[in-house]
């Protein structure tokens, strides 16, 4: 009897989960079928090509603004990189304002947002299908973000709130309504809403259930297969006690954990480029000649380009806004020093840790080339390059690393799961300061989007939501275009405080510290 | 010229030691004691975005915290021994910042106390104490 009990409840256990996954499954199916009829208007919109192309509009529109804003700003990514530097090492920070977030804090938190699964996955999404010639197209845009990001973050501290307790919210919903009042535009406060709600919806998608579901690949790919909602519950847990538990501790390993990651990966990336080092300009050269020759790859130099556009713009989030909101909560005298710091994460996160992705799969010869034209072999379907393992995306990562040093795939399984952990952190911030921005400051309010947030991480590892997910990476896009037009219009109130300051650097009013 | 003693107080009992012994030094000679508490920070750490946020009200609150809990007790009971007193509280690595202040101050003398705990931690990252053995910008005293 006493042996029966334990079995019997756990067999109710077993058929309870079961009904529940089975459950799960029928919602899914219901979540599936309702998203893909009412959104994927939306999605189409967001994805299409330009007229006759295989061009998606959003990406050009992401490198035409930040080719305007470099072009706006004199190369300011530049002009302004050595006192980019100097900011965040501290040399202009005064001493009494220790203790106050430095510019090196701001910076590696904003980072820890976006370095993710698109530097690791994505990557090699990109060169699986657009060749090595799409990292030349990468690194372009990479710099071109630049000065994106540039203008966003200075326009985010510019006009955030500041309340009487001291605390700070800011992005593009508050420069959006302020700076359009300021200039006299009309149309802000219903940009600010809109970018408000895709902020929300990209926060959920993008920001958390593909994240969610990403890691959860990772973890079948190395413990085996098991159910999603296993994994989904724990890190709903995980997120819970952190963002609603206020459990720091578990923030604070992550933030600390997640850029030492960072390090070994980028790290463990150039041992292997320096144990192939007599590789290192064959590879170099794969990249030119790919990038405007294509080598052979669907859709030639202009495949190339296109993949490696895109990579750049999902990847570093420049022009998206995500990171203005993430650099106005930062107590500065000068808003455009956040913006010079903020220059640097597409460098750091596109040219150089997805650089590095990108080196490491072709030196590691895992794109199968013919011999004798020198060109790529495509797949039957001719829609990507055969690889060594026939693997793609973060398996290609995966299998590149793992084939120069062994048993690299469990630590970059830990990476995911970190990144992916600490891009979660982070969006639900974005969406937190998206949704009080709409509803109001409160703590009812604030809890109410939380837990909807993690009740999100469950759904984004449990099933594989196509069309959500698709909805969500639209939506992310989506504030781009909402926030560009913003970017466009009160550009000329960033150049004002550019000159401003410029000058006063020059004249020495602005002092150097150290 | 009197001298001027820079103290390293944290509220603990060594440092009430040394900040004792300062005092009694200072009253004797007709010189004058500058209190200093250091809060320990790096810019270099790594913060949530929640925690940005909050930081600014959360160094609002920790100084005015220092100084009522720590100092303004403190400030009473040293100008009752008739010694001249100054407090002042800082964030940053506690050693370099007592040294820093030290000399933009113009201290004729440091003095701290010691926890005298040879652990582990202490064998890795050193201690304040002797720390400022080594980069002490006028003579350092250590209290036990």
């Amino acid at each position: 009897m006493t042996r029966l009990v334990p079995t019997a409840v756990l067999t109710a256990f077993f058929t309870f989960l079961a009904a529940v996954s089975a459950s799960a499954q029928s919602i899914d199916d219901t979540i599936n079928g309702i998203f893909a009829s009412s959104t994927g208007w939306f999605v189409s919109l967001i994805f299409s090509n330009f007229p006759g192309t295989s061009f998606p509009w959003i990406v050009g529109w992401l490198v035409i603004a930040a080719t305007v804003f470099t072009v706006y700003f004199g190369v300011i990514q530049f002009r302004a990189f050595g006192h980019a530097i100097a900011l965040v090492k501290g040399d202009y920070s005064d001493p009494n304002d220790a203790g106050e977030v430095s510019h090196f804090q701001a910076l590696a938190t904003a980072l820890s947002g976006t370095v993710g699964l698109g530097n690791i996955a994505g990557v090699a999404v990109a060169i699986g299908i657009g060749g090595p010639g799409a990292t030349f197209w990468m690194i372009l845009a990479g710099l071109l973000g630049m000065a994106s990001k540039f203008t966003e973050c200075t326009l985010g501290v510019k006009y955030r709130n500041e309340y009487p307790d001291g605390t700070v919210s800011g992005g593009p919903m508050y420069y959006l309504t302020k700076g359009f009042n300021e200039r006299g535009v009309g149309g802000g406060r219903i940009l600010a809403v809109l970018f408000s709600i895709f902020c929300i919806l990209g926060a959920l998608g993008g920001g958390n259930m593909f994240q969610a579901n990403q890691a959860h690949a990772q973890l079948t790919n190395v413990f085996g297969q098991y159910p999603g909602w296993i994994t989904g519950i724990i890190f709903a847990g995980i997120v819970f006690a952190v963002i609603v538990g206020g459990l720091k501790s578990i923030a604070k390993v992550t933030e600390k954990v997640v850029p030492i990651m960072g390090l070994i990966y980028v790290g463990t990336a150039l041992i292997i480029l320096l144990i192939n080092y007599d590789k290192i300009g064959w590879a170099f050269g794969q990249i030119f000649a790919g990038a405007f020759t294509g080598l052979g790859v669907a859709g030639g130099f202009v495949g190339a380009l296109i993949q490696g556009f895109k990579r750049a713009a999902f990847s570093n989030e420049a022009g998206v806004g995500s990171a203005a909101i993430a650099h106005s909560a930062v107590k500065t005298k000068e808003p455009i020093t956040e913006g010079f710091v903020s220059l640097l994460e597409p460098l750091i996160d596109t040219v150089i840790v997805c650089t590095m992705t990108a080196l490491v799969i072709i030196i590691t010869g895992q794109l199968i080339s013919d011999p004798e034209t020198g060109n790529y072999l495509l797949n039957e379907a001719g829609t990507a390059i055969q690889t060594v393992g026939d693997t793609s995306g973060v398996a290609l990562t995966s299998a590149a690393f793992s084939s120069s040093i062994g048993g690299f795939k469990y630590i970059l399984a830990l990476a995911v799961i970190l990144f992916a952990f600490s891009t979660m952190i982070s969006w639900s911030y974005y969406g937190l300061k998206a949704w009080t921005y709409l509803f109001g400051e409160g703590k009812t309010k604030e809890l109410t989007f939380k837990i909807i947030f993690c009740i999100f991480v469950i759904i984004g590892a449990a099933a594989s939501l196509g069309p959500v997910i698709d909805f969500s990476d639209a939506a992310i896009f989506a504030m781009a275009v909402v926030n560009i037009i913003g970017l466009y219009i009160l550009m000329p109130i960033v150049k004002r405080e550019l000159q401003s300051y410029m000058s006063r650097l020059k004249s020495g009013e602005i002092k150097k510290f150290n | 010229m009197s001298e001027k003693y820079v103290v390293g107080y944290d509220g603990s009992q060594v440092a009430s030691r040394a900040l004792d012994f300062a005092v009694a030094r200072a009253a004797g000679e007709g010189g004058s004691v500058l209190v200093v508490h250091v809060l320990e920070w790096s810019p270099y750490s790594f913060l949530t975005p929640e925690e940005i946020e909050e930081r600014h009200v959360r160094r609002k609150e920790e100084l005015a915290r220092a100084e009522s809990a720590l100092m303004a007790p403190l400030k009473a009971k040293i100008e009752a021994a008739n010694v001249p007193v100054e407090t002042q509280i800082k964030y940053g690595h506690v050693a370099k910042t007592l040294c820093a202040v030290a000399s933009t101050e113009k201290a004729t003398q440091m003095v701290v106390g010691r926890d005298g705990d040879g652990g582990l931690s202490t064998r890795v990252f050193g201690s304040v104490a002797g720390s400022l053995v080594q980069i002490a910008p006028v003579p350092c005293t250590i209290v036990p």
